[in-house]
Parts: structure tokens; C-alpha cells; sequence
């Protein structure tokens, strides 16, 4: 018969609209407030209205999330390197960039001018980086990593889309908490929690004490 | 490979029908010899015998791809690149025609293969090839009047930094700077000698309705019904900037012309200035519903190069299980995607595409846990995948209003696949197949034969719905393909209706992978997802190669041409929304203009992909 085809569509509709107010019967009317709604209307289960009311509720991003990169320092409370760069200025992550929107100045030793594994300066143009993630990704160091933060609207691109290293660096404890089970793995394949050439450092020195100790006994 | 040669030494239908060839053609045909290079190289003047050859008398009806290469500096010539397939299955036959780059000059093929006409345009366009006898030899994603052919390797982009990246001035003395600022008008940019601004009259849009000129002057004959109406590129119904002129008598089209470009920015370019793996990003931007499926093509691509060199290891089984199961489920949110706004098109304005998305995000809330962006998830890696997949979705607050989720991954893409995509898939079929509105406006509409969709080479769902059933999955197999269950859906009407129920098909064969993927996918945990050695300059042998894909949208091939040095020297992109158009105004011709936006939707482009 002509027309069913339309009939049976509309009930479809009727369907969806039906199980928006169902849904909210569910929650007691509370659908924006009762603590477990949202994880549920935002899952396999969902049968009401699928939106998210942004900016009054946002979706949590995963940990892998990537939204511009940004440095880690040490934490502003370390007892030994206080805010100190992981950074070594290799300058790998520029090389990879795929839109080259990494720019490093390698820092020098002031007196004799050779290459120090610190970087004098950094930048990353924000307006060109394209979020791929390359540079967390092949950075020898754990130093750069991908940011969770997307809300970075501003009035002028001219002079704010351009980071420099002091906008950049974030504490190790930041990372922490954006990507707890990530920091977490990186740190067991380092060693611990600090920078790997410090742990480096400190494994030779234990060894030199070793030794030392060694040679005293015999 | 090698241990398990056969002891009886067949020939490979491609080898045998080069063979046929070169006794053919004696003088005019001969063996690419280079090395990592394959196929024959025609003599430019013979060209089009032999392509008449190949096609009629060797059976290669399908022309997938026809790109050109500059060996600027290596012979100094422009070569054509083209690779036929039969229809029925099997590998491509190659063959190049070679020409001067100063006078480069070669017959048309599109008498032999129509489908060749836009990718002729193109290499006319962006290389400066000739094509004697082309019946509309005109720039295609630049406009006429542009001065110069932009992939020729001694062009200059007016933001030129430097030939190759990684750039100099990065590092180790990067001081940073705006490239707008180091590019004052007029340097850096290239205009022709006594080029004045002021004098200048654009013929871009003369060339555009010349073509399509009404054969009546409006101003003395204006008792016409005929007339040219521009729909486009500002268009909600054109899926993006995409123009068409259309000539049309009262309300019926008689011709019509494709006009795009106007989101072009040659990719192509871009590619050859990357390293190899700088690209991969890159290529999550052509087609950018289906990312995934674009970093697989080009991954495929890359390692066929790789494999010629000797430290290459293929990748693992459980990357190849991950690699498929990112395939599929992009397949299922570019056809949900696509049949929501054939609605859109049809003016079910907005309702259906909602409700096909709830789908398409829940899958991307997957694809975000997985490879960090919902969209652009640089995801594939020459030798498996970036990560595993992890073990729980989960978010972490950070912002204000931040509502966190945790759910278990299996579970998730347990559940995703048995239950809530099979139930939607239905759902949609219900809501819309039957319906009169749906029925009324795409049967019969927007027709393309059997034959015509293999000439104009039409791919993916078109081609199918045209009763051909081709699907590069099973015609080429790549990938864990071979080892799974699933049918090559196709349909015989070749109307914009089939075309919706051809996606609606294929649809229901990607839960059928999807259902197999997933025992495979718990079999192989714990195994290693990345082969490589994880480092940013894989080292990729000189050669050749075409790595196709059955995106869903069609066909999608990359020709990548490799001198063992860190970026490529040709990277092409066989782009199946560009080529798809080719058969638009074939499609289109005496259907009203209400139609032509069914038609086009229902060959689904995206603009990202068509202009590159």
C-alpha cells in the first residue's frame, strides 16, 4: 500500500522521540545531574538524546587524547632540579614535525660555546602543528608530550598562537595526572620517575661507589 | 617467500601478457628495467595502439590509475604512469609512455578508456603533460590562467622554504618565524615576464562556460528556455566547495561540467616534501571521515617499497587484525555517514543523518581511546600500528565540567558489534528503505550501465551498484582479507536507489568481518603490533610501487616512487572521489535538477579527497 513505507519510517521517529522522555522518566527528570546518568547517556546504552551539552558538560578525554604538545619539567618542588627542562634539545621532534612547526635554539655553554643538552629557546607555532602526535612519540627523552587541554580560543592569533618554552613547560606531576597508566609505563622503562640521564648518572655513580668499595675490600 | 618457489615455473597472467606485448610491438614496447620498477615502456607514438591492445585484446578493461612522474635530472623526461586491471580480478598490468619535459606531448587515451579524461586533466594541469586529442584538455584544480604546473619538481610554492624537510632553520638555531612574515608580496613568487596585476583578466571563468556555451546569444534570442545555472560551490547539498555548471533546458540537464580545485592544495606536493613517514598525518586529510583507511593504503604502499630492501619485516598478525578491524568499522562510519546525508540531500533534512551518527560516534570514541583523535588518527605505521589497543576507554578529567567514562575495550567492541550496530544498521533499513519519499526520488534516477562504470572507472559502491561486483579486497587481496568470510555486495540497477542499498549491503559484510575479527582479536593478544625499528627515517629502498585499498569510498591507490632517500620523489594519490566524478555528467544527462544533488550524494564525495 502506498504511504507504509513513510508509516513505518515515522515510527522510527516516534521511537526515538519516545525513548528521549523515557529516559528521562529513568533518571527521576534528572538526566544532567544524577552522578551516574552521564557515563550511561554517553554509552552502548544510550536510547534517549545522544548530544552532550557542552560547555555545561564535556566529555572527559582518553589519555592518549593528543592536543598540542607541551614540555615536561621537573617538578617546581623537586629537592635537586626544581622546574629543570628534560628537554635536551637533540632536536629530533623538529626533524619529525611533519608541518615544522617545532623551532629549537640548542642551548651553549656560555664560556667555551659548545652544544649543552638544554634548550636555550622553543617554540611551537600552534596555529601550524596539525596534532599528530609525532613528537611525544620519538622523543628519546619523554620530554614532549601531547597536551589534553583543546579549549585554546583566543582574541589574537598574532601574538598568542606562538608558544615559547616558559607557555610550554608543564611539571611531570601535570602529566601524571592527564595520563596516569602512560607516565607510569614510561617510568618503568626509564628506571624511575626521574629524567632518564639522571638516572643514568646516578647508576654510574652507584657503580663507581661499588667498585670503590670493592677495591677497599680487596 | 623464496623457500616454497614451485617447482614448475608458471607465468603470471601479467607477465604472459607482457610478453605478448613486447612480440606485438617489437620496437615500440620494452621491459622498465630500472631498478625496483616494473612493466613495460611505450613509445610515445605507438601509445595509443598498444593501450587499444591491452584494453581490447588483453583484456585490461579497467584503468585504475594514470599519473604522471618527472625525472627532472634523471633523464630529463615526464613520464605517464599508467596501471590497468581486468575487471574479473587479478595484479595490474603497468605501462609508461615517456616525453620531453620541454615539449611534453602524448596522444589521449580517453578512447580507449574514458575513465582517463579527469586524471589527463590533472597531469595537463599539475605536470604540463599535452594530451593530443583530449576533448576538454583543461586545468582541473587550478584555474585556467594560472601560470606554471605545480608538481613539475622546479616549481616553487610562494611559501617555498626549502626542497626537502625536515627545513634547516628549525634546528639547531631556531628562531622562530611566521612564514607570512618572511614572504613580503611579490617575493617568492613567480610571475610571468610584462605580467601586470592591473591589466590582468582572469580566463578561468570564460574557459569554465565556454565549454558548456548555449549555442543561442541571450541577447538577441531570448525566447529560450535554455539556460546555464551555476549550482555551487557555496552549496549545502555539494557536500563542501564543489561546483557544477550545468546547461539545462527548462528543468532537465543536458550537459553539465565539474568544477573543483577550490580546496585544492596539492597534497601531492606536500608529499614529496615530506619524509615518508611525515606523511602519514597528511593522509589522514584527504579523506578525512575515513583516516584510518587512507593510513592503511599508504602504509601498504610504503611497504611494498620496503619489502624490496632486506631488512623488512612484515607485520604481525595482530597488527594485520587491528589493521582490518580500524578498516572496517571506518567503513561502517563513512556509510552511515553517507546515507545520512543522501537524506540530507533528498531535504529529510538532518533527522535521518542524526540518527545514523549516534553510531558514528560511538565507533569514534573507540578510534579516540585508540589512536588519540577521533578524526585524524595517524594510526598506521610502515610494519603494523602505532599502539595496541588499550585495555579500557577511559577518560581522565581535566577540564572544568569534565564528565569521565570508563568502560572495559572488549567489552565495548563486544557489545558494539553483536548488538548496537546491527540494531542501528536495521533500524536505518526500516526507516528508510521502504520509504515512498526514498523510493520515488532514486529509482531510476542517476543510471550508470554495467559497461559504462567499468570505462568511466568508476570504484567502490558506484561500480558495484552497477552490477559489477570488483572490490579490491577480493580482486587483490591485501591485509588478513583472504582468511575472513565475507561476500562482495552488488547490485544491478545502477541507480542512486542501488547505490544506497549497496552501502546498506556492505554495511551488514563489515559486521559480518567485524564479527570474525574479534575471536582473532582476543587470540592474539599480548603479541607485538609494530615490526619496525621505531625509528623517524625508515629506511625505504629505491622503486616503484601501488598500494591499493578498497576505502569505502572507492578504490584508493598510492603510487609512491622512492630513491632510497628520505622522502619520496613521487607520491600520487589515486583520489576515488575524484574519479568518480568523471561519470557524473553521464549520470546526470536528462534528469531534472533536483536530481543531480541525489546523484551526487549518492556517489558520496569528499572534497578533502577529490582536490587534494
Amino acid at each position: 500500500m502506498y504511504g507504509l513505507g513513510i508509516w513505518r519510517g515515522l515510527q522510527v521517529t516516534l521511537t526515538h522521540f519516545v525513548n528521549t522522555y523515557l529516559d528521562d522518566i529513568k533518571w527521576g527528570f534528572r538526566r544532567h545531574i544524577h552522578p551516574d546518568a552521564f557515563a550511561e547517556r554517553q554509552s552502548l546504552a544510550a536510547r534517549g538524546v545522544f548530544t552532550v551539552e557542552y560547555p555545561d558538560e564535556k566529555l572527559a578525554v582518553p589519555e592518549r587524547f593528543r592536543f598540542i604538545p607541551f614540555l615536561v619539567v621537573e617538578n617546581y618542588d623537586h629537592p635537586d632540579r626544581p622546574g629543570y627542562d628534560w628537554c635536551t634539545s637533540c632536536g629530533i621532534c623538529a626533524k619529525v614535525c611533519p608541518p615544522q612547526c617545532i623551532w629549537i635554539v640548542r642551548g651553549k655553554h656560555p664560556d667555551t660555546g659548545r652544544p649543552k643538552p638544554e634548550p636555550e629557546a622553543f617554540f611551537i607555532d600552534i596555529d601550524i602543528c596539525m596534532n599528530c602526535g609525532y613528537c611525544a612519540e620519538f622523543c628519546p627523552f619523554d620530554a614532549i608530550k601531547m597536551d589534553h587541554d583543546y579549549e585554546l580560543a583566543s582574541y589574537d592569533r598574532t601574538s598568542a598562537h606562538i608558544y615559547d618554552k616558559q607557555k610550554l613547560s608543564k611539571e611531570l606531576r601535570y602529566w601524571q595526572s592527564i595520563a596516569p597508566t602512560y607516565a607510569e609505563q614510561e617510568a618503568d622503562a626509564r628506571g624511575g620517575w626521574e629524567h632518564k640521564d639522571v638516572l643514568k648518572q646516578r647508576d654510574k655513580a652507584a657503580k663507581a661507589a661499588q667498585a670503590e668499595v670493592t677495591d677497599k675490600t680487596d | 617467500m623464496s623457500e616454497q618457489a614451485p617447482v614448475a615455473e608458471t607465468i603470471s597472467p601479467t607477465e604472459e601478457a607482457l610478453e605478448l606485448l613486447q612480440k606485438r610491438f617489437k620496437k615500440t614496447v620494452r621491459r622498465d628495467d630500472r631498478e625496483g620498477y616494473g612493466g613495460i615502456v611505450v613509445d610515445a607514438s605507438r601509445l595509443e595502439k598498444v593501450a587499444a591492445a591491452i584494453h581490447d585484446d588483453l583484456g585490461y578493461d579497467y584503468l585504475s590509475s594514470a599519473t604522471a612522474v618527472d625525472y627532472l635530472g634523471q633523464g630529463d623526461h615526464v613520464e605517464m604512469v599508467y596501471h590497468a586491471y581486468r575487471i574479473a580480478g587479478g595484479p595490474a598490468l603497468v605501462f609508461k609512455a615517456q616525453t620531453p619535459r620541454d615539449e611534453a606531448v602524448l596522444p589521449t587515451l580517453t578512447g580507449v578508456w574514458p575513465g582517463v579524461d579527469f586524471q589527463e586533466r590533472e597531469a595537463w594541469d599539475l605536470m604540463g603533460i599535452r594530451f593530443d586529442g583530449h576533448p576538454n584538455l583543461k586545468r582541473i584544480l587550478m584555474w585556467e590562467g594560472f601560470h606554471g604546473h605545480p608538481l613539475r619538481k622546479d616549481w616553487h610554492e610562494p611559501f617555498f622554504e626549502e626542497e626537502l624537510k625536515p627545513f634547516g632553520s628549525r634546528w639547531p638555531d631556531g628562531h622562530v618565524q611566521r612564514s607570512e612574515e618572511h614572504n613580503p608580496y611579490g617575493k617568492n613568487v613567480q610571475y610571468p615576464a610584462e605580467w601586470s596585476p592591473e591589466a590582468y583578466e582572469s580566463p578561468a571563468e570564460p574557459a569554465i562556460y565556454d565549454n558548456i556555451n548555449l549555442g543561442v546569444d541571450v541577447r538577441t534570442d531570448l525566447a529560450t528556455d535554455r539556460v546555464i545555472v551555476s549550482l555551487g560551490p557555496q552549496h549545502p547539498s555539494t557536500h563542501g566547495v564543489f561546483r557544477m555548471v550545468v546547461r539545462l533546458d527548462g528543468e532537465t540537464i543536458e550537459g553539465l561540467e565539474p568544477v573543483m580545485g577550490y580546496l585544492h592544495r596539492n597534497h601531492e606536493k606536500i608529499g614529496e616534501r615530506n619524509t615518508f613517514i611525515q606523511n602519514m598525518p597528511y593522509t589522514d586529510r584527504l579523506d578525512y571521515i575515513c583516516s584510518l583507511s587512507n593510513n592503511l593504503g599508504y602504509a601498504i604502499s610504503i611497504e611494498q617499497l620496503m619489502a624490496l630492501g632486506a631488512r623488512y619485516e612484515p607485520p604481525t598478525y595482530r597488527a594485520e587484525v587491528i589493521r582490518v578491524l580500524m578498516a572496517e568499522l571506518t567503513r561502517i562510519v563513512n556509510h552511515v555517514w553517507a546515507i545520512g546525508f543522501l537524506l540530507n540531500d533528498l531535504g529529510a533534512f538532518f533527522t535521518p543523518m542524526m540518527y545514523a551518527v549516534i553510531e558514528r560516534e560511538l565507533i569514534l570514541d573507540f578510534f579516540e581511546a585508540t589512536t588519540g583523535s577521533r578524526m585524524m588518527c595517524n594510526y598506521m605505521r610502515f610494519g603494523g600500528v602505532a599502539a595496541d589497543i588499550p585495555a579500557r576507554i577511559r577518560g581522565v578529567a581535566n577540564l572544568i565540567n569534565d564528565r569521565v567514562r570508563d568502560m572495559n575495550t572488549m567489552d565495548y567492541l563486544h557489545s558494539l558489534i553483536h548488538e548496537r550496530l546491527p540494531r542501528a544498521i536495521d533500524q536505518l533499513d526500516e526507516y528508510l528503505t521502504t520509504s515512498e519519499i526514498m523510493t520515488n526520488r532514486c529509482m531510476g534516477v542517476g543510471v550508470l550501465t554495467r559497461d559504462d562504470a567499468i570505462a568511466y572507472s568508476a570504484a567502490g559502491p558506484v561500480l558495484r551498484a552497477s552490477g559489477v561486483p570488483y572490490d579490491v579486497r577480493r580482486a587483490e587481496p591485501y591485509s588478513i582479507y583472504p582468511d575472513l568470510d565475507f561476500d562482495v555486495a552488488v547490485r544491478y540497477h545502477g541507480d542512486v536507489y542501488d547505490r544506497y542499498l549497496v552501502r546498506l549491503d556492505e554495511l551488514r559484510q563489515s559486521i559480518r568481518i567485524l564479527k570474525q575479527v574479534l575471536p582473532l582479536l582476543n587470540d592474539t593478544d599480548g603479541q607485538p603490533v609494530f615490526t619496525g625499528r621505531g625509528v623517524y627515517s625508515p629506511r625505504v629502498p629505491a622503486g616503484e610501487s601501488y598500494g591499493r585499498v578498497e576505502n569505502p569510498k572507492g578504490e584508493l591507490g598510492f603510487y609512491v616512487v622512492s630513491e632510497g632517500k628520505q622522502n619520496p620523489r613521487r607520491y600520487h594519490v589515486r583520489a576515488p572521489s575524484f574519479i568518480n566524478l568523471t561519470a557524473l555528467e553521464q549520470m546526470c544527462k536528462g534528469h531534472k535538477v533536483a536530481d543531480v544533488v541525489a546523484i551526487l550524494g549518492s556517489i558520496d564525495i569528499v572534497l578533502g579527497e577529490t582536490d587534494r
